[in-house]
């Protein structure tokens, strides 16, 4: 059976992971921001996983260090969460262009 | 016993912890002073253990290791968290969640010592997460305020960005090594582009951990949002922990690539010292000053990083331990002023030694140190720095080296005048003292006008740093 060349999954990957630098920096909801940062979080997942499976098939780091990647990115995204309830409830909205008290 | 010895600063960490679980449990912490100064006692024998005879080596198929200069590492962030933790004892005894600080207090500090003391990139990603995911946390402290909340949102936010950066970079980099050991990394690099495209990635994370300048931007709303203890701490023990490690990464893990990162540590320490002290010009808040002000002085770092060898490290380690200390004094001095008026803004240090002499000294040896004026520290801290430099030959960077540090003394200047020379209009009451702020104060004071002047302490440093 002939086998996706890597080259693919790495164009894939890369693809993914400037998306979300995209759409960090164009979104202005702050949920829509954290999704953002999960898909650059996963395209490095994917080339973790790609780089393990198709140059160096007798060792297991790149998977061990994918599944640290998702555990931290978990505590991440759920202390974000918590402070993004915390901010709406003083702002009443969770708009990154309304939230600036401070500038300058 | 040799393990316990190696681990000692993880485990008596983890001790810490756990003891404040079971005081939350016993009702303790509702007796305020008695809690708070159970905790500076405990801190402080944590700072002492840090000096007990050390040994080296490294566990876990080099997931851990430790050596003098790790372990002196660890010893100055330790000296950091007991300044910290009394200067902001007035703050705390007004909080109503002094035990959740001291918590994530600790729990940041534990990330720090596994990144400091990591043999693999595995461990640096995760105490690197694990140091940064606490204070985003810590610096939402201020739950009923909006600024608060904002600051605590904009620096989760951005170290989830850069940490996603990085990681790219360290995907890369494992698709072109193999193995993300530090050994196995250091045998295998060869300059070539996926490895110069993974450095580029990794360079930026850090440079946005230390906030150099084009990665800046978070960094005066975050120290401006943040109750003032926690500013202390970003400013001091965030990014002095993340200085360090960036010093193993650069001259260790990428010192095969040595040509290609001068010329861009060069430009980013240019754009960050002339950005930072050209934006601390027009500040009028206080910690928002001290913001752009260690963006200049990470600038600075830079300068003694070109070096590439013993003497750059030896004058970096030498100048956060200075860095440290001034920085501590000025944020003491600005919470002192912050606790009783309630605001930050830097008019309010007019005539600041007419009606707080002590607090007006302090803060202008504080500011000279930062600005590097002779007899105080500061200014050996720099002369390093500069010195270090100059053995890479890029006179470019020393010229702006130089205009720089002009700059930075009429910043500074301009406060230490408000202080001496103008009148305030309203002049402050006299602030009451607290015993601890004191001593943190002292201690400071004489570590900036000692340590300049011992010169053993360099060069204990130094040869640390030539193992």
């Amino acid at each position: 059976m002939e086998q996706v060349p890597l080259s693919h999954i790495l164009i894939l990957s890369s693809t993914l992971f400037f998306l979300g630098v995209y759409g960090f920096f164009s979104r202005r909801n702050l949920i829509t921001m954290l999704m953002s940062v999960e898909l650059i979080l996963n395209s490095v997942n994917i080339n973790f996983i790609a780089f393990n499976k198709y140059l160096f098939p007798h060792q297991l780091e790149g998977i061990f260090f994918t599944m640290f990647i998702i555990v931290v990115a978990a505590a991440e995204v759920s202390i974000s969460i918590a402070i993004i309830i915390n901010l709406y409830r003083r702002f009443k909205t969770i708009d990154i262009e309304d939230t600036t008290t401070m500038k300058y | 016993m040799d393990i316990v010895l190696m681990f000692r600063f993880e485990i008596i960490l983890a001790v810490l912890i756990l003891a404040i679980f079971i005081m939350s449990l016993r009702g303790f912490d509702t007796n305020v002073k008695c809690f708070l100064n159970t905790m500076n006692v405990l801190l402080l024998l944590n700072f002492i253990a840090g000096w007990l005879p050390l040994s080296e080596g490294s566990y876990f198929s080099d997931f851990f290791r430790t050596n003098g200069l790790i372990v002196l590492q660890k010893n100055i962030i330790n000296l950091g968290l007991l300044l910290i933790s009394l200067t902001s004892y007035v703050w705390l005894t007004q909080s109503k969640y002094r035990l959740e600080f001291y918590i994530l207090m600790l729990s940041s500090i534990f990330g720090v010592y596994v990144m400091l003391s990591s043999g693999h990139i595995l461990m640096l990603y995760l105490g690197l997460e694990m140091s940064t995911i606490p204070i985003a946390a810590m610096s939402n402290f201020n739950l009923k305020e909006q600024r608060s909340s904002e600051a605590g949102i904009k620096l989760i936010l951005s170290s989830a960005f850069s940490t996603g950066i990085m990681l790219f970079g360290i995907s890369l980099l494992y698709g072109a090594v193999g193995n993300l050991s530090f050994a196995s990394v250091i045998a295998n690099l060869h300059p070539n582009v996926l490895t110069l495209f993974a450095f580029a990635f990794i360079l930026a994370g850090f440079a946005f951990k230390m906030s150099i300048v084009p990665f800046h931007l978070w960094t005066a709303d975050v120290y401006e949002g943040s109750p003032i203890g926690v500013t202390n701490f970003l400013s001091v023990i965030s990014k002095g922990s993340v200085i360090f490690v960036f010093l193993t990464v650069l001259y260790t893990l990428f010192g095969g690539l040595k040509e290609a990162w001068l010329l861009g540590i060069s430009i980013l320490s240019i754009l960050s010292m002339t950005i930072g002290n050209l934006f601390a010009l027009r500040q009028q808040n206080a910690k928002r000053f001290l913001a752009f002000s260690s963006i200049a002085q990470v600038g600075f770092v830079l300068v003694g990083v070109t070096a590439a060898s013993t003497i750059g490290s030896a004058s970096v380690v030498y100048f956060v331990l200075i860095y440290l200390l001034s920085n501590i004094a000025a944020f003491g001095v600005i919470g002192a002023v912050a606790d009783s008026t309630g605001s930050e803004s830097l008019q309010l240090f007019k005539g600041l030694y007419k009606s707080n002499p002590f607090y007006a000294l302090i803060m202008a040896v504080a500011l000279f140190s930062l600005a590097g004026v002779p007899p105080i520290a500061g200014f050996f801290g720099k002369l390093f720095l500069l010195t270090a430099g100059m053995k890479s030959g890029l006179y470019v960077l020393m010229g702006f080296a130089g205009v720089n540090l002009v700059l930075s003394l009429y910043n500074y200047l301009r406060v230490v005048k408000y202080m001496f020379i103008d009148d305030a209009e309203k002049p402050l009451a006299p602030l009451n003292r607290n015993r601890q702020l004191t001593t943190a104060l002292y201690i400071c004071l004489i570590g900036l006008i000692v340590i300049g002047f011992v010169t053993p302490i360099y060069q204990y440093i130094d040869s640390l740093c030539g193992i």
